[in-house]
């Protein structure tokens, strides 16, 4: 696989302080009072998700989850309708309808980011076949979480995913902990073994990653990718990340242990991608002018319209 | 329009008179002939042809791209055809005995009627899922019910059930054409009974639409499935005590046809519902309910007649005591007359 270009690594260096700053931006307007219900935020996960996104076509699907505002950025949603989005207003990508949990944009291929753990995987399995069927250089690009591995819609996915050669590539995000249990604690494997591990059950090409190096998912993804393409099957992800916040907003993660999270904080991607293209010493001023389109979008967003009752109704049914 | 059943003589211009199954059947090949997106989901249905024989043939006729032998996993595959609708295919999934269909209750519950309406209507999901139901087989407590009723709470599915050949031909062609999730009831013990069916493209039974398959004027039955059949017999028997019933298959439990039930009730006077299901947050309450609520005046108590509270069990007597019977629902006519 060809490397990325400089040019390329530095747009994905100011995505992923893009992210970290809007992220950011969701918790103080949580406190405002500007977000309806709870937020799940991803501070500390901003590589997986621009890295494996960086390897992707225009016509490949991608399937989120509702920890899912680093990919719908990633893929390049305006920050006006990602906080709008947000805040439940009509203006929003989703017209208000999804609200934190659901931000997607269809015509950048994000066809879906379900709250339920590991819904997404049938569904991603399943575009997948269609470019499959059609004979198309497309994937369908599918992330989850380490607690999504235990339901039985990842288990019989996998199976259906590698006995018809799907064009899919999950990427477990494993953040460590599914919801507010470490995932060693809910996860039955071998001694020291990855999650990635169980695809060897169906078969399947499996690869773990450091998922706080943007270059390396990329690498895997890129490699992934090519894979399902040329039908030899979709490929489980295991990338290795860390979530600096709890569970969603309520939760302060008081079940870490003491230094764990200044540890990863240690390795944090944005620090690690910067030092990797000389650009440690311009991570400032890049965040201090993507702070202002920060500010401004969430401004505005807060000024758009509420949806009405008649726009609901209206999107539940196709013509 | 009158749909034909095996018991409304004469039939219409270009039927043929085949079984229900047959009529599903030739519904999935007529619309994967129709549109090539069309595709067919389900366990044993490919090479063996379907557990209740309902794609004999399909799998030679369109090939291993179009119909699918799944695993047994039920939400797996609903949620892979979920995946395929969203990016450009029509996806029908088989469940085989309505009595699975909860195994993939997330898939068809909470994932396929509420995507689009999360995603603000950029997506669509016109996938569609049929399963057969009902007793009478003898098969015991864990695949003998309908499940027509189900999923009524879960708004953003449509959901249908076959009551004669005709409509499993016209139900399912009208399922697989419409761009929402649909969920296709049909009866197991129907799938042998032979009725007057008109195939063609012009053939899809209208969304939402019940149909009158026995005009009458004193007392209104509105039923579903194999009740349909038994209702049409129980008319036959109180037409020789000179009373006239109207029979309806209410066809859509979602949305339903409250304009036809309220107009038949509103020359008849009386209602009797006739359905294989229990009968408390199913659709024979719902239309009652409705029409106290919209104030249609009835000049008797309507009366259901429902499955009692008890689970069904393989046990012939049992059984039969459970399902409706043609002589259950004529004392229930009686009674609403008296």
């Amino acid at each position: 696989m060809t490397a990325p270009a400089q040019g390329v690594l530095r747009s994905w260096l100011e995505q992923m302080i893009l992210i970290r700053l809007a992220e950011d931006k969701v918790m103080e307007i949580y406190m405002q009072g500007l977000v309806p219900g709870t937020v799940h935020l991803c501070q500390g996960q901003e590589a997986a998700s621009v890295g494996a996104i960086g390897a992707l076509t225009a016509d490949d699907w991608l399937l989120c989850t509702y920890r899912g505002h680093h990919h719908a950025l990633a893929r390049g949603m305006g920050l006006e309708a990602f906080f709008a989005e947000i805040m439940g207003r009509d203006s929003g990508a989703c017209g208000g309808m999804g609200g934190s949990s659901y931000v997607i944009d269809a015509s950048l291929g994000m066809i879906g980011s379900p709250a339920i753990i590991g819904a997404g995987i049938p569904v991603a399995t399943g575009a997948g076949m269609t470019a499959r069927l059609r004979g198309e250089d497309r994937i369908a690009m599918c992330f989850f979480g380490d607690g999504a591995c235990n339901i039985g819609a990842f288990h019989e996915a996998l199976n259906m995913a590698q006995l018809w050669r799907s064009q899919v590539v999950f990427c477990i995000e494993n953040n460590q902990y599914g919801e507010y249990t470490p995932f060693r604690d809910s996860t039955a494997l071998p001694p020291e073994a990855p999650i990635a591990h169980r695809a060897t059950a169906y078969g399947m090409a499996h690869t773990v990653v450091d998922g706080q190096d943007a270059v390396a998912v990329h690498e895997v993804v890129a490699q992934a990718r090519a894979s399902a393409v040329a039908g030899d099957g979709p490929t489980l992800i295991e990338a290795r990340t860390y979530r600096y916040r709890g569970h969603s907003r309520t939760d302060p993660g008081a079940y870490r242990p003491p230094g764990e999270l200044d540890a990863w904080r240690q390795r944090d991607p944005i620090g690690i991608l910067a030092e990797r293209i000389g650009a440690a010493g311009e991570v400032e001023d890049i965040r201090e002018r993507l702070q202002q389109e920060v500010d401004d979008a969430a401004a505005r967003a807060a000024t758009g319209p509420w949806p009405t009752l008649e726009q609901a109704r209206g999107y539940v049914f196709a013509d | 329009m009158s749909s034909p059943t095996e018991s409304s003589p004469p039939s219409p211009a270009g039927a043929e008179v085949i079984t229900y199954r047959e009529a599903i059947r030739l519904a999935l090949d007529d619309a994967m002939a129709a549109d090539e997106t069309v595709l067919l989901l389900g366990e044993d249905i490919a090479k063996a042809g379907g557990p209740f024989k309902t794609t004999v043939g399909l799998y030679e006729k369109y090939g291993a791209g179009r119909v699918f032998d799944t695993p047994i996993a039920e939400n797996g595959f609903c949620g892979i055809a979920l995946g395929m609708a969203l990016t450009g295919l029509r996806p029908v999934t088989e469940i085989m005995f309505s009595d699975f269909l909860p195994t993939a209750f997330d898939a068809i519950a909470m994932e396929l009627p509420r995507w689009r309406f999360m995603s603000g209507g950029q997506t669509s999901a016109p996938v569609t899922v049929r399963a057969s139901g009902g007793g009478g087989g003898r098969f015991g407590a864990q695949t003998s019910s309908t499940g027509e009723s189900w999923f009524l709470q879960f708004y953003g599915l449509k959901v249908a059930a076959a009551g004669s050949p005709q409509g499993a031909y016209g139900l399912l062609r009208a399922a697989i054409a419409h761009n929402n999730p649909v969920v296709v009831f049909d009866h197991k013990a129907m799938h042998l009974r032979k009725g007057p069916v008109v195939r063609g493209d012009d053939q899809l039974a209208e969304v939402g639409k019940a149909v009158v398959v026995r005009p009458g004027s004193d007392v209104t039955v509105v039923a579903s499935l194999l009740m349909v059949h038994r209702s049409l017999e129980a008319a036959e028997e109180l037409a020789e005590e000179g009373i006239d019933v109207e029979v309806i298959d209410v066809s859509w439990l979602r949305p339903l046809d409250m304009a036809t039930v309220a107009e038949s009730v509103a020359r008849t006077g009386r209602l009797v519902i006739a359905e294989e299901q229990y009968h408390d947050g199913g659709w024979g309450s719902a239309i009652i309910s409705r029409l106290a609520t919209s104030g249609s005046a009835l000049a008797a108590p309507p009366v259901a007649v429902s499955m009692p509270e008890v689970l069904i069990s393989h046990s012939p007597p049992l059984e039969d005591a459970m399902i409706p019977s043609a002589a259950r629902i004529a004392d229930a006519v009686r009674s609403v007359r008296a």
